[in-house]
């Protein structure tokens, strides 16, 4: 017979016991569940990925790589080229990011490093988040109505003054980048602040206090201490920032003036992969509706893309500032 | 072996005759479609008020754009559809059991504009192509300044809107300025989705409201939407010189007379054998007549279920009907004249 180390345990007056079996069946349900679910998000994005490239092949056939190349968008002759769209896509949202980034990075710092009161920062931090649940289409005629009006005036200085650099080499005439990237950045600022708080949360207390200890000043600690021990953390929320920003679709579509062209000019209205999808998809025939596919196949692999460059990013860094594997 | 199986089929029969039938005695009849979006709100309207007005009929619009329409209409998951563009022959052929094409109404598409301190602005033929076309690019451009003396026109860049999304009122503006000058339909043509010329200057807009909030906001712009929009909204809408030289205000008066001059083709539709009611004036010639008109249309099948097709003319009728046709000035669309509503009522019995 085999030693059984539990079978004495029951009646010994200790608390431990062995598991029960309805314990150990709701722990193996639990288990099963967990991987179906984790198995079902691999699944959907591999059935999406499918989907997609399924529809896109005969256009991927008939315009080959040169559609990553093509300038042209012409339903009516069949031609059809995203490379304005994919400059659009990533200007706007690289914009974005520089925008919305700073500002987050920076509210985050704000709200963790003993500025305010911790009340006040929860309240704060409650309305940045609030952000992210304003409609796109309501960002997007807040664009139209508020923000083109307001930043007009600046815009037609600039071009007035500094048209020979070439962010202002054309006036805004009302959609352009600006005005859209402005708009992503606060979308994504959402993003970028609360996962920024989490990361300077998760920094141990001692750390701080060993940076004070060595006599380091606030700012110093901040930055030489704090901010390289949270980049992972704000590396990731970039990259999610990032992502949506890539794919924001309903207030580019109103904001960015669609017009398919590549320009470095910060008022020149451009066009980007998603709303190229949103504003051709209802009234496609059968021959744009594969190009469009194709399309959304090049927009999936360029946030794949952002994803994965990120991800590498974050790895390196968090070898290099926090020491992990 | 052959009387229990002769049974069956007998029985089978029977039975699918019985279930035909009663719905037709008592449940009700729904009628769903989908289809172009520029009539949407008349047809909202339309058919709230018959099924308010007739029992046991339902009709149902999706507005999701006139090629969606015809797309639900060949693939057999709608009753009826509705297009801006009716349908082309290849389109049509697509349908085995045939369709039946009838207007039901029509509308305006106009020039609208931004321009502070220029209540009228008149635009002459060789004008208003060029500036969709990208060749006329300021507003102080010697050919506008001659067509309105006395107006003070700004040394301003004219910003073009236009739509993003592919579209019946596009195909409508593109076709008639194609008509008008050689070169825009060399350069940009008629279509649903036109290759609009690349620049700083043409501006991209979804849908009607998106265009006509872009013109609002945007000093020195001019675009193109529906009549009912610019209605709505209040926005000054250029007056457009004819094929006889005159320049017409869009409004009912230039939209009536446009639509009684529009002449039918006398051809049938295949399959169906119904008369062919498609027809456009791209560049009208009467004296009075506004020059952008166009008629919208509703797609049916030419062989359905007989409640359905009862349903169907009972909906067609109310339509047409004076009372149905007397509202569509108000929401911003023009009446058909008695003559094209008397053809599509005759047209109707070719819907079984």
């Amino acid at each position: 017979m085999a030693i059984n180390p539990f079978a004495n345990s029951g009646n010994s007056g200790s608390i431990t016991r062995p598991p029960s079996s309805a314990e150990r069946a709701t722990d193996s349900i639990f288990r099963a569940v967990a991987y179906v679910c984790a198995l079902l998000i691999i699944v959907l994005v591999a059935f999406i990925l499918w989907e997609i490239g399924k529809k896109a092949v005969p256009a991927m056939a008939d315009h080959g790589l040169g559609f990553w190349v093509g300038t042209t968008w012409d339903t009516n002759n069949g031609v059809f080229g995203v490379l304005p769209e994919i400059w659009g896509t990533l200007y706007s949202s690289l914009l974005a990011l520089l925008v919305g980034g700073v500002f987050g990075i920076a509210i985050a710092i704000f709200l963790t490093q003993d500025f305010i009161h911790d009340r006040v920062a929860s309240t704060f931090r409650t309305i940045v988040e609030l952000l992210a649940a304003i409609p796109s289409v309501v960002y997007g005629l807040w664009g139209i109505y508020v923000l083109i009006p307001m930043i007009r005036p600046g815009a037609e200085w600039l071009h007035a003054h500094f048209s020979w650099f070439p962010l202002f080499g054309s006036d805004l005439s009302g959609p352009g980048m600006a005005p859209a990237a402005l708009v992503l950045a606060i979308m994504i600022l959402p993003t970028v602040a609360a996962i920024s708080v989490d990361a300077f949360r998760r920094i141990p207390y001692k750390v701080k206090e060993a940076a004070y200890g060595m006599g380091t000043t606030k700012w110093e600690a901040i930055l030489k201490v704090m901010l390289p021990t949270a980049s992972s953390g704000i590396l990731a929320a970039l990259v999610l920032g990032f992502g949506r920003a890539l794919g924001e679709t309903m207030a580019l579509a109103m904001l960015i003036g669609n017009s398919n062209q590549i320009s470095l000019s910060l008022f020149a209205p451009a066009n980007t992969l998603a709303s190229l999808l949103a504003s051709n998809f209802p009234e496609a025939g059968p021959i744009e509706v594969q190009a469009l596919m194709y399309a959304a196949l090049v927009l999936l692999l360029i946030t794949f893309a952002v994803n994965i460059i990120g991800l590498g990013i974050q790895q390196y860094t968090m070898r290099k500032f926090e020491g992990k594997a | 072996m052959t009387s229990p199986r002769l049974f069956t089929s007998a029985a089978l029969v029977g039975s699918v005759v019985a279930m035909l039938s009663a719905p037709a005695a008592f449940a009700d009849v729904k009628l769903n479609g989908s289809g172009a979006s520029f009539p949407a709100p008349i047809y909202a309207k339309w058919f709230k008020d018959f099924s308010k007005e007739t029992k046991g009929i339902r009709v149902d619009y999706q507005s999701k754009g006139s090629g969606a329409g015809i797309q639900d209409l060949i693939n057999g998951v709608v009753d009826f559809a509705g297009s801006d563009a009716a349908m082309n022959d290849e389109e049509i052929a697509k349908v085995e059991q045939g369709v039946v094409l009838l207007p039901m109404t029509a509308g305006e598409v106009v020039i609208a504009y931004n321009l502070e301190g220029v209540d009228e602005l008149r635009l002459p033929r060789d004008v208003y192509p060029a500036i969709f076309g990208g060749t006329i690019t300021r507003w102080n451009d010697p050919k506008i300044v001659a067509a309105n003396p006395g107006v003070e026109l700004p040394d301003e860049a004219i910003t073009v809107v236009v739509r993003s999304d592919s579209s019946g009122t596009s195909y409508v503006f593109t076709g008639h300025l194609s008509a008008v000058s050689e070169e825009f339909k060399n350069t940009v043509g008629k279509a649903k989705a036109p290759n609009w010329p690349s620049s700083d200057k043409i501006i991209k807009a979804p849908k009607n409201d998106g265009v006509t909030a872009q013109i609002k906001q945007i000093p020195g712009s001019i675009g193109y939407i529906e009549y009912g929009f610019a209605k709505l909204t209040g926005q000054p809408t250029a007056l457009l010189e004819n094929q006889q030289g005159k320049f017409i205000a869009p409004g009912p008066e230039g939209g009536a007379a446009t639509l009684a001059s529009i002449r039918f083709p006398d051809a049938t539709l295949p399959v169906s054998g119904a008369p062919d009611l498609r027809a456009w004036a791209w560049d009208p010639e009467g004296a009075d007549d506004y020059p952008i008109v166009s008629m919208t249309w509703l797609l049916l099948y030419h062989d359905q279920d007989d409640d359905k097709a009862e349903a169907l003319h009972k909906l067609v009728n109310y339509l047409t009907s004076d009372e149905a046709q007397g509202q569509a000035d108000g929401l911003g669309y023009i009446p058909l004249p008695a003559a094209v509503t008397e053809k599509v009522q005759a047209a109707l019995s070719f819907v079984k």
